[in-house]
């Protein structure tokens, strides 16, 4: 595939706790950590996804005036950012994995119509839904 | 004027704990201790944050729990209304009339006659647009309707 999405990215309150969390608790890799003029452009990836990459972007930028920072990182303390989800094959296992790596988990796994699911929350208030991939019969 | 993030986030917690475990007592000081904010601070400073007070939210989310169950289980009214965190079926079937402006009966007979279409959202999102929008308290709801009718006023539960 040649074409489609690259990079979506989330706001972190601090990329570096960030990226310990995405990195070492949810097992994503880093796929490029650039500064340059007080700026960091940091990205990571799923194992299994090489062609899309989640941004952890700071709420904090040179970008950005004083009042809209204060109310991005209020947003996004509050939990107020857009849905994010991942798709495992067992929901019931990655959530056992999750607690054991000491992840704020928000929902213990749910099984509704056939399809399990779990929440959890990365260290800046981001939700997450893991929702188990419905085996095709 | 703004809130400091890192409380928000705090307070996001016990917010969460509420959604988790709607069922149970949620009083104040179990809470502010979720949040780390004194019992003092935590009610205002959730309902900064969040636009409803504490109690309101989780009265919101015990009638989001107890819609999904009658839409999607067999289970009694009464079972739903003890699964839910009430104490009594007639508490129960009053606020969710108050709320919903439908008894549970009624809109277990609203849904089985028409079916959703909604599949295609992932149904842990489709529960959060079920929740009802409490803009006012309860009791403030009876009121109003107590005005137009004739009939007693309630306080707030749970």
């Amino acid at each position: 595939m040649s074409q489609g999405v690259q990079v979506v990215g989330i706001y972190v309150r601090d990329q570096d706790e960030a990226l310990a969390f995405y990195v070492d608790k949810l097992g994503f890799a880093v796929h490029t950590d650039a500064r340059g003029g007080g700026y960091r452009w940091l990205t990571v990836q799923h194992p299994e996804q090489p062609s899309f990459q989640l941004g952890l972007f700071a709420t904090t930028s040179p970008m950005m005036d004083a009042a809209t920072t204060q109310a991005l990182a209020e947003l996004v303390a509050k939990g107020a950012m857009p849905p994010l989800v991942l798709v495992v094959d067992d929901c019931r296992a990655a959530h056992a994995q999750l607690l054991a790596r000491g992840v704020e988990v928000t929902q213990e796994p749910v099984e509704r119509y056939g399809s399990v699911d779990a929440g959890f929350r990365d260290p800046s208030g981001n939700g997450w839904k893991m929702i188990e991939a419905r085996r095709s019969a | 004027m703004g809130q400091d993030p890192e409380l928000l986030r705090r307070l996001l917690r016990a917010k969460d704990r509420m959604d988790a475990s709607s069922h149970e007592d949620w009083p104040v000081p179990r809470l502010a201790r979720v949040s780390g904010v004194s019992e003092a601070h935590f009610a205002r400073s959730f309902k900064d944050a969040f636009g409803v007070p504490p109690h309101r939210y989780l009265l919101t989310r015990r009638i989001e729990r107890a819609t999904a169950l009658l839409r999607e289980t067999e289970l009694s009214i009464t079972d739903i209304a003890l699964e839910t965190g009430w104490q009594s079926l007639g508490t129960f079937g009053r606020t969710f009339r108050d709320v919903t402006g439908e008894s549970p009966g009624e809109l277990r007979a609203r849904h089985r006659a028409a079916p959703g279409e909604d599949e295609h959202i992932p149904v842990c999102f489709l529960r959060a647009i079920w929740r009802p929008a409490l803009t006012m308290a309860v009791s403030e709801k009876r009121r109003l309707a107590a005005d137009a009718t004739k009939g007693s006023d309630q306080t707030e539960e749970p």
